[in-house]
């Protein structure tokens, strides 16, 4: 525990609030690394589990599903740091477009299957209501099925933010800046402050993500929706 | 002798030499680390999360509270637990151990409720007037139907644990993860090798541990498997009532 009070001085260190290794700095550079890796997965994965839950009969239905699945739990057994570690080693050193790469990949499936799982969950009675009443396929899909999956499209967004936020941090090891330095630095150099600071602003981050997503949810998703989804 | 496909200037993924000759040297002692690493904690999340989910379902006003915390300790990386958790057990296994078995706890707890409140009210209620007490109603009855519902989460909880004991080697306890490190940090430039068969251990023994829990519910749940069969005819049933709307 007194090592833990001890880091906390850490943050009062000379230095630590400016400069390139400046705690402002690094947390700038996570979040663009991050917010970087999560626009590209959220524009490969949001549209393809819209699709495939949308096109929900037939057998290249029933396969996608099962792909969708399938790579979910494959994405959760690939270790993130020896993904980091042989994409470096195969490519340019120092570069940050092939460490997006791991980073997209390993945030792409939780978006995909929760995309895809919320618009196959819509009640079929809705469906058909929104056909009655003259929508087309985009708008059934556009005005009925994504805002009643949006909790679960909600929820796999932010799976993937956090993963992304964890993976950058581990990222440090292999040269990416941002507060995994902090950590990777501290440990090569045997200061634990700087490893527990690092730390400590990492779960800060990753806390404050799902804050955020807390009150999206609370502010993007329509009441009834709401009310529907919380007796569970 | 595999192909390199895509090599650094000429060195293959995969040097069968490097396995033939450490297989039973550095490759066993990380397979054996990372073994004890990443089921240490299923065990040690289990045995807190059924009676930490029983006593959520019984007493349904823990439950918010608890799946508040769970899911916030759920979102936190696991590099910055291991970190913070070397100032409490040093950089020991324990360090690797503890973090994991919360992040199991926090899957687990939610999947024990779940699997609960799964228990139709009529089928506890029979079991109520068939003269069963609490303790046999539970073992006997909510916890089989409960199963299905708890061995997801667990399967879930062990997949994600082989994982990520790898992240572990950045604080120098990490299993397989250690391999990659070696591989990274080899005298004379990267060495691919040792990465490839720690990914490659790493991701079989998560696809074996998933099979053999999945095996393990489907003899545990004998009655699902019938299941299976009535769940197909229920869905012919659905296409040809389907098919009779359609004409």
């Amino acid at each position: 525990m007194n090592a833990i009070w001890h880091a906390l001085g850490w943050f009062g260190g000379a230095g630590r609030w400016s400069g390139a290794d400046g705690i402002p700095h690094r947390m700038v550079e996570h979040l663009w690394y991050s917010l970087l890796a999560f626009a590209i997965t959220a524009l490969i994965a949001l549209p393809i589990g819209l699709l495939l839950g949308h096109l929900r009969r037939g057998r290249p239905a029933a396969l996608s599903g099962f792909l969708v699945v399938s790579s979910a739990n494959a994405a959760r057994a690939l270790p993130t740091l020896g993904l980091l570690i042989l994409v470096v080693v195969l490519t340019t050193a120092g570069d940050i477009v092939p460490i997006l790469v791991p980073l997209v990949l390993l945030a792409v499936p939780p978006v995909l299957v929760n995309t895809y799982a919320g618009v196959r969950q819509v009640d079929p009675g809705l469906r058909d209501a929104a056909e009655g009443m003259g929508m087309r396929g985009r708008q059934v899909l556009l005005k009925v099925e994504l805002p009643v999956a949006l909790p679960l499209i909600l929820l796999g967004l932010r799976t993937a933010l956090i993963q992304i936020i964890s993976t950058a941090t581990i990222a440090a090891y292999v040269g990416l800046g941002g507060l995994g330095r902090y950590i990777v630095d501290g440990y090569s150099r045997q200061e634990y402050d700087s490893m527990a600071g690092g730390a400590i602003l990492v779960i800060v981050l990753a806390v404050l993500t799902q804050a955020v997503f807390a009150g999206l949810h609370r502010f993007a998703v329509s009441p009834g929706v709401r009310r529907r989804a919380a007796p569970n | 002798m595999i192909p390199a496909a895509i090599g650094t200037g000429g060195e293959p993924l995969l040097r069968w030499s490097y396995v033939r000759d450490n297989y039973d040297g550095p490759i066993w002692e990380a397979l054996r680390e990372h073994l004890v690493l990443s089921f240490t904690p299923v065990l040690l999340g289990l045995l807190i999360a059924l009676p930490l989910g029983l006593a959520c379902a019984r007493w349904t006003r823990l439950y918010p509270p608890v799946l508040a915390v769970t899911s916030v300790l759920y979102a936190i990386p696991a590099i910055g637990l291991f970190v913070v958790f070397v100032a409490f057990t040093g950089l020991t296994y324990t360090t690797v151990v503890v973090p994991l078995a919360l992040y199991t706890l926090s899957v687990l707890v939610p999947s024990v409720v779940d699997g609960l409140r799964s228990v139709p009210e009529h089928v506890r209620q029979s079991a109520v007037a068939m003269g069963f007490g609490p303790l046999r109603r539970l073992v006997q009855v909510e916890l089989p139907i409960a199963l299905p519902v708890v061995m997801g989460g667990l399967r879930v909880a062990t997949v994600a644990n082989i994982s990520l004991v790898s992240v572990g080697a950045l604080i120098g306890i990490g299993g397989l993860g250690q391999l990659m490190v070696t591989g990274m940090k080899w005298p004379g430039g990267a060495y691919p090798t040792p990465i490839v068969v720690a990914i490659v251990l790493i991701v079989v023994l998560a696809l074996v541990a998933d099979l053999v829990l999945m095996l393990v519910q489907r003899f545990l749940t004998p009655w699902e498997r019938s299941g299976r069969v009535s769940r197909r005819a229920a869905r012919a049933a659905r296409t040809e009532r389907a098919a009779e709307v359609a004409r």
